[in-house]
């Protein structure tokens, strides 16, 4: 096996097995992370941008750490006081930075297909840090990364993903990812929050929570947006929290070794309890450990090897 | 100077004629249709192998002017139509500033006068402003030469000013052209609402956004015993909802375009912003339906919608891309390609869709064959295929989903008003 891409856009194209690959790549990465000097030189030389026109904090970071520790040159660019503002395109943009010599972007962006629109331009290779709604594939291989470290494995695995369903890309990301490797998915939230024919994406839908984490191995818990589309949100937060927060009742209906996710960040109190957050359930900072360590290996993957 | 179109198929839908003639043009009409015309002393346009068909007409075609001149002129989109085989174009008025004061109607007629290779017929709006709040001037604008109305880009949401037009528009016996799509339900759609909007991440348009625009406004149309032309039709059911309609007698006909009955939302997965249009691509089984639709006569004719846009408006992220394609230029090979090779339409039938039947819709004497009429003519290989490329398009943009594809049905000459408008290379 091999990983012979030249960009990461998202997981519905990836084989179950470039998917094993990557996690077990990031298996060594994951030690680096442990040792007193957490660093290695496997991309002395290179240069990585990471172009966010998306607030972001946690992604970006760990973009940021990720490419440190392998000892690339990285370069943050958001979109608030840059020449964004001054109409240019996200294509010109690009263009002018990859002019400056530059071997990868690292790319989150409000809409859908941009950072397809980069790799089919242009001759670096990009990574999707996040697309509108559309996918966020390193959040999904972190996550089968810290599932697969707690549970041995996906297959067999039953997972609910409860929440805004439409507009999360850590959804649809981690339907395809935890269905590829042989996971069942459920999903679950208001109607008005799940898109139509998810179902044909190989999930189950749900509007109980109660019926959704019957039995769950795995339950992912996703942000809800405050400001949202209008006429899609349900009709105030404390409703949507009285029936779809994580609450101790609903956990206890999951198996009893259940894992509680979230990708972050938290609306601590709305969508799940400080308690649950910060619970012996809950495997959410080693997901953003984790983090640090696959996109370490993406990175390897795409730059550090002669392709 | 005379012009002898010699040898070719004589293909006309209007009188079902289909034989191998010769075509004398004199003073800008058909004088003679004969076997051998002699050519001598005349210009000869050697058409054997080649069909010889009226030229087509567009009822729907965006050319821009006044306003955006960087995405298209009447200039230049007369010379894609030219290229297209249509020789009668009729100009949609969401220009800026739309056409709806009589002065405008005539700047398009002058302009169209001064440079345009085939015919550019001005539709005005149906409101003042394209605002959708008060009339505009029909009667007036009509005498300006006005062939019918549209507020085409936004659906009259007022259903009381849809009445009135639809009213209105009886004492001027001109067509009234829908844009079926009610945009509270479409939001901030960027596609078709379905499987692939749902894996893409980008929202969805709802077929409910046609059908429940194309169903208010026949209930309108029935209480006023008017007449309907809806524009683009989409959606299976909103073909269903008008085929009921001329069941029940409503005088009702509608439209189509190359691009919904060729492709489906499947495409929008290369976030090619060229496969952004409003209304979206839909799914197999519309498009299925849409060739029914054809088949049946419940969709009357075809037309492009040909919306051009700069390759700086479309170079960029697929959600602020504009919507609309190119069109003229791509109709004829896509309309044999998926209609006639996939045995929806027979070539005679297709063709009518392309002439006669918009003529009618219009109440004008074009789009056929005859002694007596304006030569308009196109003539094409319909077995000859032909790659599209961008650098080719005689459009002032290259906004096509088609780039690259290989199209049967090459126009070899565009005569209109029996002049060469278009001559391809050989």
């Amino acid at each position: 096996m091999s990983f012979q891409r030249k960009d990461l856009l998202g997981i519905e194209d990836l084989s179950p097995e470039e998917i094993i690959f990557i996690l077990d790549t990031a298996k060594s990465f994951r030690e680096i992370l442990e040792r007193p000097i957490k660093m290695v030189p496997t991309l002395r030389g290179k240069t990585v941008v990471n172009l966010f026109f998306e607030p972001s904090t946690r992604t970006r970071l760990s973009f940021e750490l990720a490419e440190k520790r392998l000892n690339a040159d990285a370069l943050s660019f958001s979109s608030v006081g840059s020449s964004v503002a001054k109409g240019e395109t996200l294509l010109d943009t690009a263009k002018n930075i990859l002019a400056m010599k530059v071997d990868c972007f690292v790319l989150r962006h409000v809409s859908p297909g941009a950072p397809h629109l980069l790799a089919r331009e242009l001759d670096v290779s990009v990574i999707n840090a996040g697309d509108g709604a559309h996918e966020h594939p390193t959040q999904a291989l972190l996550d089968l990364y810290t599932i697969r470290e707690r549970k041995g494995r996906v297959e067999g695995l039953k997972m609910a993903i409860v929440g805004d369903i439409t507009n999360s890309r850590v959804a649809r990301s981690n339907i395809w990812g935890m269905g590829k490797l042989g996971a069942e998915v459920r999903v679950c939230g208001p109607p008005t929050l799940i898109p139509p024919d998810i179902e044909r994406m190989g999930v189950k839908v749900f509007y109980s929570p109660e019926e959704a984490l019957e039995g769950v191995d795995v339950i992912m818990m996703l942000r809800i947006q405050k400001e949202r589309q209008k006429g899609s949100l349900p009709p105030s937060l404390n409703e949507y929290k009285e029936f779809f927060s994580l609450t101790e009742e609903r956990l206890d209906l999951a198996h009893e070794d259940a894992l509680v996710m979230h990708p972050g960040p938290v609306n601590r109190g709305v969508e799940l309890p400080a308690r649950i957050a910060d619970g012996r359930k809950s495997i959410i900072l080693n997901q953003v450990t984790n983090g640090v360590a696959v996109r370490m290996a993406i990175l390897y993957l795409l730059l550090g090897r002669r392709r | 100077m005379e012009l002898v179109i010699q040898g070719g198929r004589v293909m006309d839908p209007a009188s079902g004629r289909d034989e191998v003639l010769d075509i004398l043009i004199q003073g800008g009409r058909i004088k003679k249709i004969a076997r051998d015309i002699p050519g001598s002393g005349k210009k000869i346009i050697d058409a054997s192998g080649k069909v010889v068909s009226p030229g087509f007409i567009d009822l729907h075609t965006h050319l821009r002017q006044p306003g955006r001149e960087d995405e298209e002129t009447i200039e230049t989109g007369s010379r894609a139509a030219a290229r297209g085989g249509f020789t009668t174009i009729c100009a949609m008025p969401n220009t800026e500033p739309p056409i709806d004061d009589p002065s405008l109607v005539e700047f398009v007629y002058n302009e169209a006068r001064r440079c345009a290779l085939v015919q550019v017929l001005p539709i005005a709006t149906i409101s003042r402003g394209r605002q959708g709040e008060d009339l505009s001037p029909m009667g007036r604008l009509k005498r300006a030469g006005a062939v019918g109305f549209s507020d085409d880009g936004d659906w009259v949401t007022d259903s009381n000013l849809m009445r009135r037009a639809l009213e209105y528009v009886k004492m001027l016996n001109l067509p009234l052209i829908s844009h079926c799509e009610d945009k509270t339900l479409t939001q901030e759609g960027v596609m078709n609402e379905g499987y692939y909007s749902t894996t893409l991440g980008l929202r969805g348009i709802p077929k409910e956004a046609e059908e429940v625009a194309i169903f208010r406004d026949l209930v309108l149309l029935g209480m006023t015993e008017s007449r309907l032309h809806v524009a683009h039709l989409s959606t299976s059911r909103g073909v269903e909802l008008v085929r009921e309609a001329k069941r029940e007698g409503l005088k009702v006909t509608s439209e189509v375009t190359p691009h919904h009955f060729t492709l489906t939302h499947k495409e929008v997965r290369s976030f090619n912003t060229n496969t952004k249009m409003r209304p979206p691509l839909r799914e197999e089984e519309d498009v299925a339906a849409l060739g029914q639709g054809l088949k049946d006569g419940t969709i009357d004719i075809i037309a492009t919608d040909h919306a051009p846009h700069t390759l700086e408006e479309k170079e960029v992220d697929y959600v602020s891309a504009p919507f609309g394609i190119i069109g003229l230029e791509t109709a004829l090979g896509l309309v044999i390609r998926e209609l006639v090779e996939k045995g929806t339409l027979s070539l005679m039938e297709a063709l009518g869709k392309l002439t006669v039947n918009p003529a009618r819709i219009l109440g004008m004497p074009i789009g056929r064959i005859e002694e007596g009429a304006k030569a308009d003519l196109t003539i094409f290989d319909p077995e000859k295929t032909w790659k599209v490329e961008g650098k080719e398009f005689l459009s002032k943009s290259t906004n096509s989903a088609f780039i690259g594809w290989e199209l049967p049905g090459k126009v070899e000459w565009t005569v209109a008003g029996g002049k060469v408008a278009y001559q391809s290379r050989k």
